[in-house]
């Protein structure tokens, strides 16, 4: 077992990446994530691993850092918080259309614009439908506990090398200031050049030997023919997500006639509410994805056939209400699908949702599933 | 076991630190904890508070309305947290703070002059493991054991000679503690 400690979501985060092997971090200070960054200064990984870290003068020039770390092969991330990630959408684009490997983690607060420094989870469309501009994904991975800040980083970076593309820790201040026990992983070390050239040799700007043609990492292509089929290239690649990574997790869902759907800390919350329903007599499940793209349409599309409603609770207006509807339409059911949701910075309490469950779908309590709406 | 807790005063009395102390305790006695503070642009002075749960499974909400404990070390945060104590639950508080003692009569409530006790033993910075001792006399959900591992834990090195104190001072808590009603 690894060693365990009493530490703060974004501290993990910065302790993960050292020891995950991480090359490089580039970031600008945002509340609620500074910790992150700060935590990695203090440690000065650069002396233990060799991992830079650097404070760029901005999220735009954090982000393009990334982007040419990433060109050479090298495992690395950045991290920053809503109004931050706006900034960085430009580059993100570009390193998606450029097929390389990196993390970005944002780590939610309240919008839009400069909002609030509480807690929130309003940029699930961003996260999951793309961001910045062009067709693109991020694998999107949603932790729920301090243990999963952890974990996710190494996956992040491994999902992300395994298919060439930026992936993304979406998470918030809550989980970013909580203080949880965590088993940290053990240190892995960095990369040599050898591995590099072994792993990325076919696509990174590792310094051409005359054994190969150059590598030229890049998001243009003038030949519209060469850029639909690198976009055809692209979405092969998310439909290969969509088959092999969807990850999720289910609560009390066997017996139940509503699920809540949440992610994140949300979900943490909605564990409760499953409970005080479940004492109140209603069977109440949570479904909690943990990628968020891929999304995990099958599994709603196979509880859809059983269940009365789903309630998706979010701390939004309404995003992730929209893929769930989807996936039920997809699946041609016509159960109803509805959102409850804090906003602004705001927490939902646990009792808040179960009220929210017993009014939105108070039909179905009363005289059960209605065929037509 | 599951104790969901709030500590709650003004910033600068250890409120943080105490919550720490006490989830750190909690990972000592091989428990589950979660440590969630109300975090944004207060300072010194201002209102703070922390949620600390700990349990033998998995903690599910670190949002709480209600709570097994309160330890209210003001009064703004006995107005807002007197009534989220579960009926049965436990409140303890500092007299010293509070102008308007609290009033339910459905929960233990107990008071301790910690104030007063931390000039007396000549260090006001020990008021939290004042009131921490007295917390682990009316609540004995960790041993002295733990929390002496708990505070070797989360106090840096070069505090670790002050751990005789912070026990001396958390005995002295649990030696003061004044029962004011039990149901």
């Amino acid at each position: 077992m690894g060693e365990l400690k009493l530490m703060k979501g974004n501290e993990v985060l910065a302790e993960a990446a050292i020891r995950c092997g991480c090359d490089g971090y580039f970031g600008y200070p945002i509340t609620p994530q500074s910790e992150v960054m700060e935590t990695l200064m203090a440690r000065q990984p650069w002396n233990e691993t060799g991992m830079v870290v650097l404070q760029a003068e901005s999220e735009v020039a954090s982000i393009n850092m990334v982007y040419g770390g990433a060109g050479a092969g090298k495992k690395v991330m950045t991290s920053s918080s809503s109004p931050g990630i706006s900034l960085m959408a430009e580059g993100i684009s570009y390193i998606a259309g450029s097929e390389l490997p990196c993390l970005i983690v944002n780590v939610q607060r309240g919008g839009p614009g400069l909002g609030t420094i509480q807690p929130s989870q309003a940029d699930y469309f961003q996260a999951v439908k793309g961001g910045g501009h062009g067709d693109y994904k991020l694998i999107v991975l949603a932790p729920a506990s301090v243990q999963e800040m952890n974990d996710f980083v190494d996956l992040s970076f491994e999902l992300a090398f395994k298919y060439r593309n930026p992936a993304m820790i979406l998470t918030d201040g809550a989980l970013g200031q909580m203080m949880e026990k965590v088993e940290l992983a053990d240190f892995k070390p960095r990369w040599t050049d050898e591995e590099i050239e072994e792993k990325s040799g076919s696509w990174a700007t590792t310094g051409k030997p005359s054994s190969r043609k150059k590598n030229i990492v890049t998001s243009l292509e003038m030949d519209s023919n060469i850029m639909e089929a690198n976009n055809h290239r692209f979405q092969e690649k998310y439909k290969k997500m969509e088959e092999d990574e969807v990850r999720y997790e289910l609560f009390h869902c066997d017996d139940a006639d509503f699920i809540i759907v949440a992610y994140g800390s949300s979900s943490r919350i909605c564990q409760k509410s499953v409970e005080i329903a479940r004492s109140k007599g209603l069977k109440v499940g949570l479904l909690r994805p943990i990628t968020l793209f891929p999304f995990p349409n099958k599994i709603i599309a196979e509880l859809a056939r059983k269940a009365k409603g789903f309630l998706s609770v979010e701390m939004s207006s309404g995003q992730m209400v929209e893929d769930i509807k989807l996936a039920v339409y997809e699946a041609g059911r016509n159960t109803r699908v509805n959102h409850f949701g804090r906003t602004g910075g705001i927490i939902h309490t646990p009792e808040e949702v179960v009220e929210a469950l017993e009014d939105k779908f108070s039909w179905e309590l009363n005289y059960g599933v209605k065929r037509s709406y | 076991m599951t104790e969901e807790m709030i500590i709650a005063g003004f910033g600068g009395q250890g409120v943080l630190s105490m919550g720490k102390i006490l989830a750190y305790s909690g990972i000592m006695e091989d428990k589950e904890v979660t440590w969630f503070p109300s975090y944004g642009p207060e300072m010194r002075g201002g209102t703070a508070n922390v949620t600390v749960i700990i349990s033998d499974t998995r903690i599910s909400s670190p949002i709480l309305q209600q709570f097994d404990t309160a330890i209210i070390l003001n009064q703004q945060s006995m107005d807002k947290f007197e009534k989220s104590v579960k009926p049965g639950g436990t409140l303890l508080y500092d007299p010293n703070g509070v102008l308007t003692p609290p009033s339910r009569n459905d929960i233990n409530i107990y008071k301790v002059e910690g104030t007063k006790t931390a000039i007396e033993m000549g260090n006001p910075k020990v008021f939290n493991m004042i009131v921490f001792g007295s917390y682990l006399k009316v609540r004995p959900i960790l041993s002295l054991d733990n929390v002496e591992k708990g505070l070797e834990k989360s106090l840096p090195e070069r505090y670790h000679k002050l751990i005789p104190l912070n026990l001396e001072a958390i005995k002295k808590g649990q030696a003061i503690v004044e029962t004011v009603q039990e149901v």
